[in-house]
C-alpha cells in the first residue's frame, strides 16, 4: 500500500536523525555556474573532498551568453569570473564539466535526464529549486543551497524533514492546444504559492499518464512554485523508452536489473496520502498568469479578477500590489492585453516536444510587428535536434530570434533584460516582480500560447 | 563567517508580506560576486531603492525608516523566502545585519540555508505574530527584543513567548557545529549502506559504462 514517494524513501533512508528528519542518501549532484561553484570553492577551503566525484556533474547555463558565437564573456557583472572560476574548481574537484561548447551543455534540469544522469529511483540535488523536474523520470529531485550541495558532495547524503505526501489526480482528457504548463497553473491557482510546503506532491491520472516524459517534467518542474519539498510522476513504459541508451543510464545485465525495479516505482492502488486533490482536464482551458506569483493563473477567456473580492486580507495586498505592478486594472479581458516580447524557454519548456509545438503553430505565420520575439532551446542537445529537423527554421522565419542553450532571459541570465516596463509572455516559471529585470511584465503561459500570442501581438489563445 | 546562534538581542522590523521571493530578497542581476560576501547592498534592491542605478533609497521601505534602520531581527508573514534556492538570498540578509527572522512559516530551502549560516527562523502563531508586530510599529513602545534558542523565549520587556525548535538544528546552531562535520561522525553507518547499496543497486554505479 505504498505511495510512490515512500518506495523512493525507504531506498535511501540512511538512518534517523531526529523525530522527523532524515539522513537520506544522495546518488548524484548536479552544479551549475552561479551558485555550484561557490559550493566548490566551499569545500577546497575547508579542504574537504568530494566523497565520489563521479557522480557529481556540473553545466553552465545560469550565467553564460545564449548569444551565437559566444565566448566566457556576458553582460552580467562579474559574469566572466564566475564562469571561468567554475570551469577552474570544476577541474581541481575531478567532476564532469558540460562546458560551453560541448554538446552536453544545457539548462541542468534538461540536461539531466536527458543524459540519463538523474534516472527513476535515484535522488538528484543541485543548488537550484527547479531540481524537482526530474521527478518527471521518476527521480526524487529537491533544490539546496550552496552549503547544502557542499554537504551532498562530502558525505553523499543531506539530513531532510520527511515531506508529507500529496496526491494530484488529473482525470479526463485534455482537449487539443491544452499542455502540460496548463495542468499545472491551474493546480497552483487551486492550492497557491504555499499549497504545497511540507509536501511532496505525486501528479497522477489519466491526463498525467497519457503526457508524454517532457511534459511530466514540466508538472514537476513547477512543484517549487506551490513550494513544494518534490514533484514526482510514477514509473510506466513510457519513462522506461524515455531512458533507454541514454548516455550515463545502465546498460546489459544492469539494464535489465534496473527496469525491474524501475517498474515497481509506481503508487500501489489504495496508496493512503496525506492530501488529495483532483483536477478536471476535460474542460481545462490554456492557463496565463496575470499577477507576480504563480498562483495568480486565470483561463485565458477570463478577465483579471477584482482584488475587492478576495476575502483573505494578505490576498488581496498583494493582488493590488500585482496589478499596479502589472499595469492592469481588474476586469480586464487577458485577451485584450497587448504584449511586447514572446520567450519560449527556461527549464520549464524548453525541450524538442515543446519546439515541436512551437513549429506546429508557427508554420505559416508571422511574429506581429513590433513584438520582439525569442527561442532558446534548453539544451544544445536540443539546439541540434532542432536543427536536424529543421524546426528552427520554421521558428526563424516565423520571426522568432533563435539562441544557443541556456536560462538566457527567464531571470536576467546572462546580463540581458527586455526593458524597463515591457510586457512579456513567457514560457517560463516564475512570474516575480524583477524577474525577467527591472519592472519587467511577466505572464506566464505554455509554449503554444506564448506562439499564438507573438502572432497576434496580444494574450491569445487563437 | 560565525554559524553559531545562542541569544541575539535587536529591533524587530516588520515586514508581513505573504510569499516573499528570493528574487526579491536579492534580483540576480545583483549577485555579482563569485563569493559568499558581498551580496548587501544588492539586498530587496527593486523594494529599498528608488533608483537601482544611484541607489536612491525608497524612503517608503521600512529598512529605510529610521526606526527600523539597524534592525536584525526581520517579523515576516507566510511562506518567506520562496522560489529560488539562492542562498545568496541568506548571505545578503546576513551581511546587512540580520540574525533572526520570526515569521508565520518560512520556504524549506529558505529555513535550511538559514540554519547553514546561523540565523535562526521561529515560526510562531498568527496572534502571538501581531503582537509583536503591534509593538515594533508602536513609536511609544521599544521595538528590541531578545531571542534566546538556549531557552526557545522571545523577551520582550517582561513579557514572554515560548517557541518549538527542531532539537537536532538547535544543537547545531547553539554548538556551531559545522553540519558536514557532524553527518561525518556518522561514516560507519554512510559505508554500510553504501556497501548494501551497491549490491541492491548495482545499476546505480555503472555510469553507462
Amino acid at each position: 500500500m505504498e505511495t510512490l514517494f515512500e518506495k523512493l524513501w525507504r531506498t535511501h533512508e540512511i538512518c534517523q536523525l531526529s523525530d522527523d528528519e532524515f539522513l537520506v542518501n544522495v546518488d548524484r549532484v548536479f552544479l551549475h555556474e552561479r551558485t555550484g561553484s561557490i559550493a566548490l570553492k566551499g569545500l577546497a577551503e575547508k579542504q574537504i573532498p568530494i566523497m565520489t566525484p563521479e557522480s557529481v556533474f556540473c553545466t553552465m547555463d545560469h550565467i553564460v551568453s545564449t548569444r551565437f558565437g559566444r565566448t566566457d564573456a556576458t553582460e552580467l557583472i562579474g559574469g566572466k569570473e564566475a564562469i571561468q572560476a567554475t570551469r577552474a574548481a570544476a577541474k581541481t574537484a575531478g567532476i564532469t564539466l558540460f562546458d560551453l561548447g560541448s554538446r552536453d551543455q544545457g539548462i541542468v534540469h534538461v540536461v539531466s535526464p536527458e543524459l540519463g544522469i538523474a534516472l527513476p529511483g535515484t535522488t538528484v540535488v543541485c543548488p537550484d529549486s527547479h531540481t524537482c523536474t526530474v521527478g518527471g523520470v521518476g527521480a526524487l529531485g529537491w533544490g539546496v543551497g550552496s552549503s547544502d550541495a557542499e554537504h551532498a558532495m562530502a558525505t553523499n547524503s543531506l539530513p531532510v524533514v520527511k515531506p508529507k505526501t500529496m496526491n494530484a489526480v488529473f482525470t479526463g482528457e485534455t482537449k487539443d492546444g491544452v499542455a502540460a504548463k496548463d495542468m499545472v497553473l491551474k493546480l497552483i491557482s487551486q492550492v497557491g504559492a504555499r499549497g504545497g510546503l511540507g509536501y511532496v506532491i505525486e501528479y497522477s491520472g489519466p491526463a498525467v499518464q497519457s503526457l508524454g516524459i517532457e511534459g511530466r517534467m514540466t508538472l514537476c518542474n513547477m512543484a517549487v512554485e506551490m513550494s513544494a519539498f518534490s514533484g514526482i510522476v510514477g514509473v510506466d513504459e513510457h519513462t522506461i523508452d524515455y531512458v533507454a541508451e541514454r548516455r550515463y543510464a545502465p546498460t546489459g545485465e544492469q539494464w535489465e536489473q534496473a527496469v525491474s525495479y524501475w517498474r515497481t516505482l509506481h503508487s500501489n492502488e489504495n496508496a493512503q496520502f496525506d492530501e488529495s486533490v483532483e483536477i478536471d482536464c476535460n474542460d481545462l482551458e490554456p492557463y496565463v498568469t496575470w499577477g507576480t506569483n504563480p498562483q495568480q493563473a486565470i483561463p485565458i477567456n477570463e478577465k483579471v479578477p477584482d482584488p475587492e473580492e478576495l476575502t483573505d486580507p494578505a490576498e488581496r495586498e498583494l493582488a493590488v500590489r500585482s496589478l499596479t505592478y502589472m499595469g492592469l486594472n481588474p476586469g480586464q479581458q487577458l485577451s485584450e492585453i497587448p504584449i511586447d516580447v514572446a520567450f519560449i524557454g527556461s527549464c520549464t519548456n524548453s525541450r524538442i516536444s515543446d519546439l515541436r509545438a512551437v513549429a506546429e503553430v508557427l508554420a505559416g505565420r508571422k511574429v506581429a510587428p513590433g513584438v520582439k520575439a525569442i527561442c532558446v532551446p534548453g539544451s544544445t542537445a536540443v539546439r541540434l535536434a532542432a536543427e536536424a529537423e529543421g524546426i528552427h527554421e520554421v521558428i526563424r522565419s516565423a520571426g522568432f530570434e533563435w539562441r544557443e542553450a541556456g536560462c538566457s532571459l527567464c531571470f536576467f541570465a546572462g546580463g540581458e533584460s527586455f526593458g524597463e516596463g515591457k510586457r512579456v509572455i513567457s514560457s517560463t516559471n516564475r512570474n516575480f516582480e524583477g524577474r525577467q529585470g527591472p519592472n519587467v511584465r511577466t505572464h506566464l503561459a505554455s509554449p503554444i500560447i506564448v506562439a499564438l500570442s507573438a502572432c497576434r501581438g496580444y494574450i491569445s489563445g487563437s | 563567517m560565525n554559524d553559531l546562534f545562542q541569544r541575539h538581542t535587536g529591533i524587530a522590523a516588520p515586514f508581513m508580506h505573504d510569499n516573499v521571493d528570493t528574487d526579491t530578497i536579492i534580483p540576480s542581476r545583483e549577485m555579482r560576486s563569485g563569493t559568499k560576501s558581498g551580496m548587501s547592498d544588492g539586498l530587496f534592491a527593486d523594494w529599498r531603492y528608488t533608483n537601482r542605478q544611484s541607489r536612491e533609497l525608497n524612503p517608503e521601505f521600512v529598512l529605510n525608516q529610521e526606526a527600523f534602520r539597524d534592525a536584525s531581527i526581520l517579523l515576516t508573514g507566510r511562506n518567506f523566502g520562496c522560489g529560488s534556492s539562492r542562498e545568496h538570498a541568506v548571505w545578503a540578509l546576513r551581511e546587512f545585519g540580520f540574525r533572526c527572522f520570526i515569521g508565520h512559516s518560512f520556504s524549506s530551502i529558505f529555513a535550511h540555508n538559514c540554519v547553514r549560516n546561523g540565523i535562526l527562523t521561529v515560526r510562531l502563531g498568527a496572534a502571538q505574530l501581531q503582537q509583536l508586530v503591534s509593538r515594533a510599529v508602536d513609536p511609544l513602545q521599544s521595538n528590541q527584543l531578545t531571542v534566546n534558542l538556549e531557552t526557545q523565549q522571545i523577551t520582550v520587556d517582561d513579557q514572554i513567548i515560548q517557541f518549538d525548535y527542531p532539537q537536532r538544528l538547535r544543537g547545531l546552531l547553539l554548538s556551531g557545529l559545522d553540519p558536514i562535520r557532524y553527518t561525518q561522525r556518522l561514516q560507519n553507518e554512510l559505508d554500510a549502506w553504501r556497501e548494501n547499496d551497491m549490491k541492491v543497486r548495482p545499476w546505480l554505479y555503472g555510469y553507462g559504462k
